[in-house]
């Protein structure tokens, strides 16, 4: 399967459906998603790493973290990442994530996204993979 | 959710009973006309209203207000009421933007004599007024100053000389929550805001000059010194990041609350936490904290407004300084007392989209507001109207002394820009003698009047409904935006 996302109708703010085989596939179509709704243009500068990792009592609540912490990263430090690679780990009652993440400086932001919502988040397992609806506060 | 699910109680208002669902705990209360209604049954806010109706302790109705649309958890639009301090608190009930709001400002400025220089009060407060994504506030504060602005609300903005005693004493609560607790604030969050304090940030923000176009309450419009013909300014925006990131970490920490008090909600964004537990007094704190926090954000762009009123009009108007007419929230949780079911009942009034608006005589109010009752500022979208209202006895008995907050999106932002560009929109504004300065001609777009519902029918559906008293409609004559 591949991963993509798609954007959903919202009165006032912003949603995507997102899909992918796996966890870490489905956390960086999310991500790549989020980029795509704000508009998100990299500069040509030096690209930046960084290395994302938590842990969450279930994956809705591993993803919303993770989203958040590139929300953090846009509206405190201006930069934005394209390239992921993550792992994920289950164990009973707790996930773990550990995303190397590179980007770069933004160049433009068309719309900042303020904040991941919990808002009907759910992801539902299906026989091609996985997909989520995320809605964003903007 | 259809038409046909709802009882018709008059002709402004409607009720959802507390049998709809089996997990409702109380009915919903719903103020609109068949047509502002019929607006939104494509959208998710009555079926959001009724899962706001089953947060535990919720007493009275939930109340749902005719600028209402579909939000993420609560619909905006939306007061719930909980009974303190066994209840909960929801911070997805108060939203991210904690204490957005609106701030009014009257001038004695008339319009006719104003008009040749609206081009360079609209540039110097966009010049003075910092606006758009992300952008540096009025003060850079330090972490010990930030903490004293989340603790001190408006008075530390009068002890740093940013406001004067009339400014606080027309503040809502005077521009500071008691119980605010900095310390129940994350270190991200304090980041976020530190930068922040005196901004407009983007979105639905803006800074507006208008001319009262129509006095309907003679009185009220004298107290608040409101005069036909003469310049108004207004001031719609919030807490900015620091109040999303405290709503952010209050959310993700509650996921685990719920379960530890054995709370069943049908959507995790509405997660909660008893009143009178760690976590709910935790979160209490922050709120209050970051609502200080936007008070003082409001505070500092009024000061950076009057510096642009007074460049633009002294020597030259007169009358030209800008007093307060009222500061008031539209996304708060108090604690309030109210008279619910023939008792008198402490409560936690969580308002999402709704304006507190308490009737004359309530405790709280200047003395020049008791006979008129608490003025209550509605921003239309661009280019429409604003208006000014009281709230009401009616208010008080009805609605949790509630009512509603705009116009109301019916358009989704990626609709808006398709349908409209900003070039042309902005064009067509100064067509219409509206200056508009913004820092993003699609975020303009996305905020084309065509995207929210009609404000003077929102409007004459509270008056008519009797929670709140028209006192004067707000014509734009100039546009700041992110």
């Amino acid at each position: 399967m591949e991963s993509g996302f798609l954007e959903l109708p919202h009165t006032a703010d912003w949603a995507v459906r997102v899909w992918a085989a796996g966890l870490p596939a489905l956390f960086a179509a999310g991500a790549n998603g989020m980029n795509a709704l704000a508009g998100v243009r990299l500069g040509e500068g030096p690209r930046v790493s960084r290395v994302f990792q938590a842990e969450a009592p279930d994956a809705e609540s591993l993803l919303v973290a993770f989203l958040s912490e590139l929300v953090y990263a846009a509206e405190q430090e201006n930069l934005a990442f394209d390239r992921f690679d993550i792992e994920t780990e289950q164990q009973v009652g707790l996930y773990r994530i550990h995303a190397r993440m590179e980007g770069a400086p933004m160049e433009a932001i068309e719309k900042p996204i303020k904040a991941v919502t919990y808002h009907n988040l759910e992801i539902i397992s299906g026989e091609d993979g996985l997909e989520v609806e995320i809605v964003f506060d903007v | 959710m259809r038409i046909q699910d709802l009882t018709r109680i008059s002709q402004h208002e409607w009720e959802i009973a507390v049998t709809f669902r089996h997990d409702m705990r109380v009915p919903v209360r719903i103020f609109a006309t068949r047509e502002l209604l019929e607006q939104v049954m494509d959208d998710k806010s009555l079926e959001q209203a009724v899962d706001a109706a089953t947060l535990p302790g919720l007493v009275g109705r939930v109340i749902v207000m005719p600028d209402m649309h579909q939000g993420y958890g609560f619909p905006i639009g939306c007061v719930a009421a909980t009974e303190f301090p066994q209840g909960v608190v929801s911070p997805g009930a108060i939203g991210y933007d904690i204490n957005c709001g609106v701030r009014l400002l009257a001038s004695g400025i008339e319009f006719e004599a104003a008009r040749a220089k609206l081009d360079r009060l609209a540039t110097l407060l966009n010049s003075y007024c910092p606006s758009g994504v992300g952008k540096e506030g009025i003060v850079k504060a330090t972490l010990p100053e930030l903490e004293k602005i989340l603790r001190d609300g408006s008075r530390w903005a009068l002890k740093n000389g940013f406001a004067n005693e009339q400014d606080l004493a027309r503040t809502e609560e005077g521009g500071c929550l008691e119980g605010a607790d900095p310390r129940k604030i994350s270190d991200r969050a304090k980041a976020r805001g530190r930068e922040q304090v005196g901004s407009l940030g983007a979105g639905n923000h803006f800074i507006e000059v208008d001319v009262v176009e129509r006095v309907f309450d003679e009185q009220a419009a004298a107290a608040m010194g409101l005069r036909e013909g003469c310049l108004t300014l207004m001031i719609h925006c919030g807490s900015r990041g620091l109040g999303h990131q405290v709503c952010t970490d209050y959310v993700q920490q509650f996921q685990g609350a719920v379960q530890r008090y054995g709370i069943e909600l049908p959507d995790r964004e509405l997660v909660c936490a008893p009143m009178d537990t760690p976590e709910g007094q935790s979160y209490l704190g922050a709120m209050r904290a970051a609502a200080n926090f936007a008070f003082v954000n409001r505070q500092l762009l009024a000061h950076a407004a009057r510096r642009a009123f007074e460049e633009t009009f002294a020597g030259r108007t007169r009358n030209w300084h800008l007093s307060q007419v009222y500061d008031i929230a539209h996304n708060m949780g108090k604690i309030e007392t109210h008279d619910v079911d023939s008792r008198r009942l402490k409560v936690c009034v969580h308002r999402k989209g709704a304006t507190r608006a308490f009737g004359p005589g309530s405790p709280g109010l200047p003395p020049e507001y008791q006979a008129i009752g608490q003025p209550v500022i509605i921003p239309g979208s661009m280019g429409t109207a604003s208006w000014v209202l009281t709230g009401t006895a009616d208010s008080m008995a009805r609605s949790f002394g509630s009512t509603c907050h705009g116009a109301g999106r019916v358009m989704s932002r990626h609709q808006a820009k398709r349908e409209v560009r900003g070039e042309t929109l902005r064009n067509e504004l100064q067509s219409h003698g509206i200056q508009v300065r913004a820092g993003s001609l699609s975020g303009l777009a996305e905020e084309a009047p065509q995207a929210y519902k009609d404000v003077d029918a929102v409007v004459e559906t509270v008056e008519a409904a009797g929670i709140a008293r028209k006192v004067a409609r707000l014509r734009p004559v100039a546009v700041i935006k992110g």
